[in-house]
């Protein structure tokens, strides 16, 4: 396949950067779009460019590192009724002579470190404002010491497979990371692990998503669409409910 | 990353959360009000006489002697003007922080999901205000005077004004923004408020938004559009 790759280059410090068109040829269809930005990187080793800047680490849909937006959708799903991660996106996707377009996640909560790398360290502050349980470790529970109904352990494991790749908040038109957030906050609530600090959390990790700048959800429905673990939008309201019931609690005063 | 030394139930309370649970109930008593306006103007129907009945009663006795004659319509706008300005005051706020967490624009962007009237909410809610102003001059202060002299009651005032085909284009046109702003906000305020609990009540919750948006509509241009035609005169 021959490809037209217009990528966003932006120095390591610089306020600003711009798209870069790049003539790709023999890109095989059976390659992942991680392999293509590979094979263009080393093409442009060769040339004496410096290559392109981007994040990834499993490549196979579980880590969460790797992600940009690819025209103009996070993780380049597009149309196709598959959710992926960029990793597991691959090249017979796309029609030959194809242009694409390449780019950074885009949030005031997510800045361009370079290219197409952003620093996604505020999604971590919001897991250490409660985004865990506090536990004494030791040897495995028995399993089954703590009974969880079906229902309550399927929606905690759905919940549980958000990968904080951030595709939500960069699909977000109000850059808004309530769905990284709900996911997290379902998946402690629905357990009984999570019980004791179930009020102090919610309250805990919306109020540092406000304080990193992340913006209000305004139930569009953008990040779901583009999620590669499709976590529903009513995980967003799931949190609603949680952070008003637990303004009539006293923990976290 | 910004630092407070506020509570983390102090800064949940001030939270983005918060102020969408409040933009939710005002705008869902403001739909309750426009329900309400809606049923009362298919009055013009049964006549002038029931339709200026209607009228002089709101504001006259309701909860008389409760409270004393004619006050029950001050103390319901005051709670409506509380209701718009914490509605339009939340927007403004949360507008102003989305445009700063959206951090710079995207050369290419595919829509996937949004739907007009939810990119819309926000200048939409402004168009909506401004004729609302408009609105209030005309048929409350009654400052602009479409086509009737001083002293016009309440269904004459209707009467000679929807007679001009122009006015009530001007409010076919208000009322699509209007309903918009409902066909969105509705399912909005259900997911704010944590009633979006599955794939299944999100249709659901959408799908009431349709109607409701449509009921209003209907509802508020057949009157006009009786006139325009000479159904009421
Ligand atoms: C003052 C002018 C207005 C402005 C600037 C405005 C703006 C907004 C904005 C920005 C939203 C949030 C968008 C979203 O949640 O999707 C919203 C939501 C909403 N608006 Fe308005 N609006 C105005 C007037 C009205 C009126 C007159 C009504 C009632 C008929 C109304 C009903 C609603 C409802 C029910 C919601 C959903 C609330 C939520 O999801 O939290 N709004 N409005
Ligand atoms: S909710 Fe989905 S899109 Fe958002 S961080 Fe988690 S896996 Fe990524
Ligand atoms: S590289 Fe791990 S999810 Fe894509």
């Amino acid at each position: 396949m021959n490809i037209t790759l217009r990528v966003w280059r932006q120095a390591h410090g610089a306020p600003k950067g711009g798209m870069q068109t790049y003539q790709m040829q023999d890109v095989s269809p059976d390659m992942s779009f991680l392999e293509m930005l590979d094979l263009l990187n080393e093409k442009l080793t060769v040339e004496g460019i410096e290559p392109v800047a981007f994040d990834h680490d499993c490549r196979e849909g579980i880590c969460g590192m790797c992600g940009v937006v690819i025209d103009g959708s996070a993780h380049g799903r597009g149309a196709s009724p598959v959710p992926t991660t960029t990793c597991q996106l691959h090249m017979r996707s796309f029609a030959d002579g194809a242009t694409i377009d390449v780019e950074p996640w885009r949030a005031g909560g997510f800045p361009v470190i370079k290219d197409l790398v952003v620093d996604r360290t505020a999604f971590d502050r919001i897991i250490q404002a409660g985004g865990f349980i506090s536990v004494n470790t030791g040897s495995a529970p028995d399993a089954n010491a703590a009974p969880v109904s079906k229902v309550d352990s399927d929606r905690a494991f759905d919940a549980a497979t958000c990968i904080g790749c951030g595709a939500c908040v960069a699909a977000c038109p109000n850059g808004s990371a309530m769905l990284f957030t709900s996911a997290k906050i379902t998946h402690l609530a629905m357990l009984p692990q999570g019980q004791p600090e179930r009020w102090s959390r919610v309250k805990g990790m919306v109020a540092q998503h406000d304080a990193e700048g992340f913006g209000n959800c305004t139930n569009i429905g953008e990040c779901a669409a583009v999620c590669p673990k499709e976590i529903p939008l009513d995980m967003i309201s799931e949190l609603n409910r949680e952070l008003m019931h637990a303004l009539f609690k006293k923990d976290a005063k | 990353m910004a630092t407070t030394t506020l509570s983390p139930r102090a800064r949940a309370v001030r939270s983005s959360v918060a102020m969408k649970a409040l933009m939710a109930v005002t705008g869902l008593i403001m739909i309750g009000f426009l329900l309400m306006h809606m049923y009362g103007n298919l009055k013009v129907f049964l006549g002038a006489e029931a339709f200026d009945h209607y009228a002089h009663w709101l504001k006259g006795d309701i909860l008389y002697p409760l409270i004393p004659s004619g006050w029950f319509i001050w103390i319901f706008r005051a709670f409506m003007l509380a209701a718009i300005v914490l509605h339009a005051a939340s927007a403004v706020h949360l507008w102003r922080k989305a445009n700063a967490a959206r951090g710079s624009s995207y050369v290419t962007t595919n829509r996937l999901q949004q739907s007009y009237a939810a990119r819309t909410m926000r200048w939409g809610g402004v168009i909506l205000v401004g004729f609302l102003v408009f609105h209030l001059l005309q048929f409350t202060a009654q400052v602009i005077k479409t086509g009737w002299n001083s002293g016009a009651g309440p269904y004459e005032m209707f009467v000679v004004s929807f007679q001009q085909w122009w006015l009530v284009l001007a409010y076919a046109l208000w009322m699509v923004a209007v309903c918009m702003h409902i066909r969105h906000g509705f399912w909005s305020a259900a997911a704010t408020l944590g009633a979006n609990t599955s794939l299944a009540s999100r249709r659901v919750w959408n799908g009431l938004a349709y109607c409701v948006a449509v009921l209003l509509y209907v509802g508020f241009m057949i009157a006009p559009l009786a006139v325009l035609f000479g159904v009421v005169k």
